[in-house]
């Protein structure tokens, strides 16, 4: 990170000891966690920085009648009170709709909506200001229960009614029968991510009018494209630097202080530091949707399932967030990893004055699976056949479909990893007079022992990598090789997010392996550089890793021409031919020989032929996006590197 | 209100503090010591643990008035001048970190447990460490990396 954000800074320039694809090195960052002096988003700090808070609505449904800020501005201390009639660009944000007020301004629709903003020189200061301001609100009915969201006359929460998606999936005879048939109907409440780092930032006001903004989050891109239409601003004045991220897991996928942190810096020509506590954390991110469900299976006698039909409701709180991909996922994966084939699935979204849902690890598929493996179970039950074994026999195989009808082209072990799974010894039966410390609970908060009982169940579930539902999914890396202090230096720069899964690591193992060289340097992730995608789905170390080694390979290229080039002949490495190309001709190149690792760059030599050498090489440099794999267009950016030494 | 404390063995005096801040938010924010997290500031998570001489404390429920004239040590202060402490090490080493933000507060209880107990049980452990949660769920890590420094004190 920048200095310009003050003395506690996050650096991400490590160097580490030598860990290449396939090795387990250490964590670049594991010494500034363990010392305390990795910089998270809360730790950030600034000479003269001022405090943010936020006013949030105590209604889940109310009509605002006026807002009276006038004795909060009077509080000794107090710097900046905002409105929503502050907000310089579009009042809205929202990751896939943009439904959201940045400030509310005619309606609150849930409970902790954001109202009205206060800097001030202490973060108690500006909460006692924020309590002096005059909120006239006009309390309105509110729909508290997803079930009755769409009934006539249930109060719309947004015009023009409730519905944010419904997801109708057919397959097979719809009028089939079987002559087993088990049916249940289910109800999975809400959950919240609680990652340990609550919602931070400082945002810095800059010379050039624009503002720079040291956030926790999971894509500053996405964030970054929100932040621009709600403060009115190009992206080239919203710049975003990704500071230290206490764990996300969903949480952080939506906007939380980052637009409500900049309008004060920028209004106050301070930097501005927003911090939530962990009860405002709760109020200030989405959370998992709790999921009302009906599910039946008819099987045949022995167990072989002949159909299943779901109904999936996701109560998606009063604001979009991503409501309808979280129900496309509930949808579509949403009968587990089983061969079926006749199945009718109506996966529902509603919007309701209830705490806006959006992504928690699982995305839509935890839900589904606490259903139909439930059901599983009541099936195994109902025919008598074993649990594992009427998972295994229905389990989906490889060249199978899927419900939607997608060709499962790839490994799908679910019977193999089933008996793996059984043939697991299971702990020891509980004691009676077992020590309460190895129980369950053990001596925290939890439990005290009471209530602990021993279940064995098996279950299986399946899950997307990568966004889904076709989204062009990518992520872009810039890699730049040089020589420093007579050692080659690989700089890899991306903006995806390392929010604890260890994703810088992986990106210096992807240059190691690719590039042969050691010292591989981390720039700090920001806006800087495109668009990395989002730290979510499983898909960072696969889609950015994969923009990393294109971008390595496409560098590789350049330095074996020059060596060419240089020595009249090819570099003779073997297995590696100079190419120039502007596209990498392979997605997955082999693996670069081991005997590369150990070799030294080459510095060019005055004695060797070839064309007159400089004593600094230009350093060889690439930008390369990568898409996910479920895309088969791949999106190559155009080649950028250097051409002469 | 003054506060003068010792903190990592180097005397602190700090003024203006409003008698409602915690001992975790002077130390974060007055003594530039941010090292001590603010996960839960409900005595919860652990993540804010201290010693208050030489006593771990969970460093959001101590006011900081009640840290005048003690003595307090961080996890900023645990590491010596040749290197980090064997218990950091050692959750470097075992894996014992992901995002990090439950560290500062595990590295301090397990470094109390190890003095307390140089060669802990697993059910020791897991009762030192009761009081701190990684939302991560990277406790096998965690616990590994406390019976690893109990390995290498005991070497030493």
């Amino acid at each position: 990170m920048s200095t310009d954000a003050g003395t506690r800074t996050t650096t991400t320039t490590t160097t580490a000891p030598p860990g290449r694809v396939g090795d387990s090195p250490l964590r670049p960052d594991g010494t500034l966690k363990v010392t305390g002096e990795f910089a998270y988003a809360s730790d950030l700090w600034h000479d003269d920085m001022v405090w943010g808070v936020t006013l949030r609505s105590p209604h889940p449904h109310a009509r605002i009648r006026g807002i009276d800020i006038t004795e909060a501005l009077t509080v000794p201390g107090v710097t900046a009170v905002l409105t929503a009639d502050d907000v310089p660009g579009e009042n809205a944000v929202g990751l896939e709709h943009a439904d959201q007020p940045v400030l509310a301004s005619e309606f609150v629709r849930y409970e902790g909506e954001p109202v009205a903003l206060v800097a001030a020189d202490h973060p108690e200061t500006a909460r006692r200001a924020a309590q002096r301001i005059r909120v006239d609100y006009e309390v309105l009915p509110a729909v508290t229960d997803p079930r009755r969201a769409m009934d006539e006359g249930a109060p719309p929460v947004h015009r023009p009614g409730n519905l944010v998606r419904h997801l109708q999936l057919r397959r097979g005879e719809q009028d089939v029968t079987a002559p087993v048939v088990v049916s249940l109907d289910f109800e999975v409440g809400m959950q919240d991510q609680a990652f340990l780092g609550p919602e931070s930032g400082l945002a810095v006001p800059a010379e050039d009018g624009g503002v720079d903004l040291y956030v926790a989050t999971q894509w500053l891109h996405v964030d970054q494209r929100q932040m621009c239409l709600a403060l009115g601003m190009p992206s080239e004045l919203v710049r975003l630097h990704l500071a230290g991220v206490g764990g996300a897991f969903g949480g952080r996928e939506d906007l939380s202080v980052h637009v409500h942190a900049c309008l004060l810096a920028l209004r106050t020509g301070k930097p501005v530091k927003m911090s939530y506590g962990r009860e405002e954390s709760f109020f200030g991110h989405v959370h998992r949707h709790p999921a009302w469900m009906t599910y039946e299976f008819g099987a045949e006698r022995d167990g072989t399932l002949v159909y299943a039909r779901a109904s999936v409701l996701l109560d998606g709180g009063a604001y979009a967030s991503s409501t309808a991909a979280v129900v496309g996922n509930a949808g579509t994966l949403g009968l587990g990893p089983y061969r079926i084939p006749n199945v009718a699935v109506d996966a529902y979204g509603v919007f309701t004055n209830n705490p806006p849902c959006g992504a928690m690890r699982g995305f839509g598929c935890v839900q589904a699976a606490f259903a139909h493996e439930a059901l599983m179970d009541e099936l195994a039950s109902v025919v008598g056949v074993d649990r594992v074994a009427i998972r295994q026999l229905n389990g989906m195989r490889e060249g199978d479909l899927n419900i939607t009808g997608q060709v499962i082209d790839s490994a799908a072990p679910v019977a193999e990893l089933l008996e793996i799974v059984r043939d697991l010894p299971l702990p020891a039966e509980r004691d009676e007079d077992a020590d309460l410390r190895s129980l369950p609970g053990s001596v925290g908060n939890t439990t005290h022992g009471e209530g602990v009982v021993r279940g064995v169940g098996y279950a299986v579930t399946y899950k997307n990598v990568g966004f889904s539902e076709g989204f062009d999914d990518y992520s872009t890396a810039r890699v730049r090789l040089e020589m420093t202090g007579g050692e080659a230096v690989a700089t890899v720069h991306t903006a995806a997010a390392e929010v604890g899964q260890g994703l810088i690591t992986v990106e210096q193992q992807i240059c190691r392996t690719e590039l042969g060289v050691e010292r591989v340097v981390v720039h700090p992730k920001n806006t800087a550089v495109g668009s990395g995608g989002s730290t979510s789905a499983s898909r960072q170390t696969y889609v950015t890793g994969g923009a990393v080694k294109a971008a390595c390979e496409a560098v590789r290229s350049v330095v074996l021409e020059r060596a060419a080039t240089f020595l009249g002949r090819d570099a003779g490495i073997s297995g590696w031919t100079a190419r120039r190309s502007s596209v990498p001709r392979a997605r997955c190149s082999p693996g670069w020989p081991t005997s590369w690792g150990r070799r030294r760059s080459r510095r060019p030599s005055s004695t060797g032929t070839g064309p007159p050498t400089r004593s600094t090489p230009t350093p060889a440099r690439a930008t390369r996006t990568c898409s996910s794999p479920s895309r088969r267009t791949a999106r190559w950016s155009t080649s950028t590197w250097s051409s002469a030494w | 209100m003054r506060i003068t404390t010792t903190v990592n063995g180097t005397r602190h005096e700090v003024d203006d503090v409003w008698p409602g801040e915690s001992l975790l938010y002077v130390l974060r924010e007055r003594m530039g010591l941010p090292g001590s997290k603010n996960a839960c500031e409900q005595g919860e998570c652990g993540s804010c643990t201290v010693y208050l001489d030489g006593e771990p404390v969970c460093s959001c429920l101590v006011a900081a008035g009640q840290a005048i004239g003690r003595e307090v040590t961080t996890v900023e202060g645990l590491a010596g001048t040749d290197g980090l402490h064997p218990v950091q090490e050692a959750f470097v080493e075992a894996g014992a970190v992901q995002c990090g933000f439950c560290t500062p507060g595990l590295v301090v209880a397990a470094h109390d447990l190890l003095e307390r107990v140089p060669d802990p049980s697993d059910l020791e452990i897991r009762e030192a460490l009761a009081g701190n949660l990684c939302r991560c769920t990277g406790y096998e890590k965690i616990l590994d990396a406390v019976r690893l420094a109990a390995q290498r004190q005991a070497q030493a």
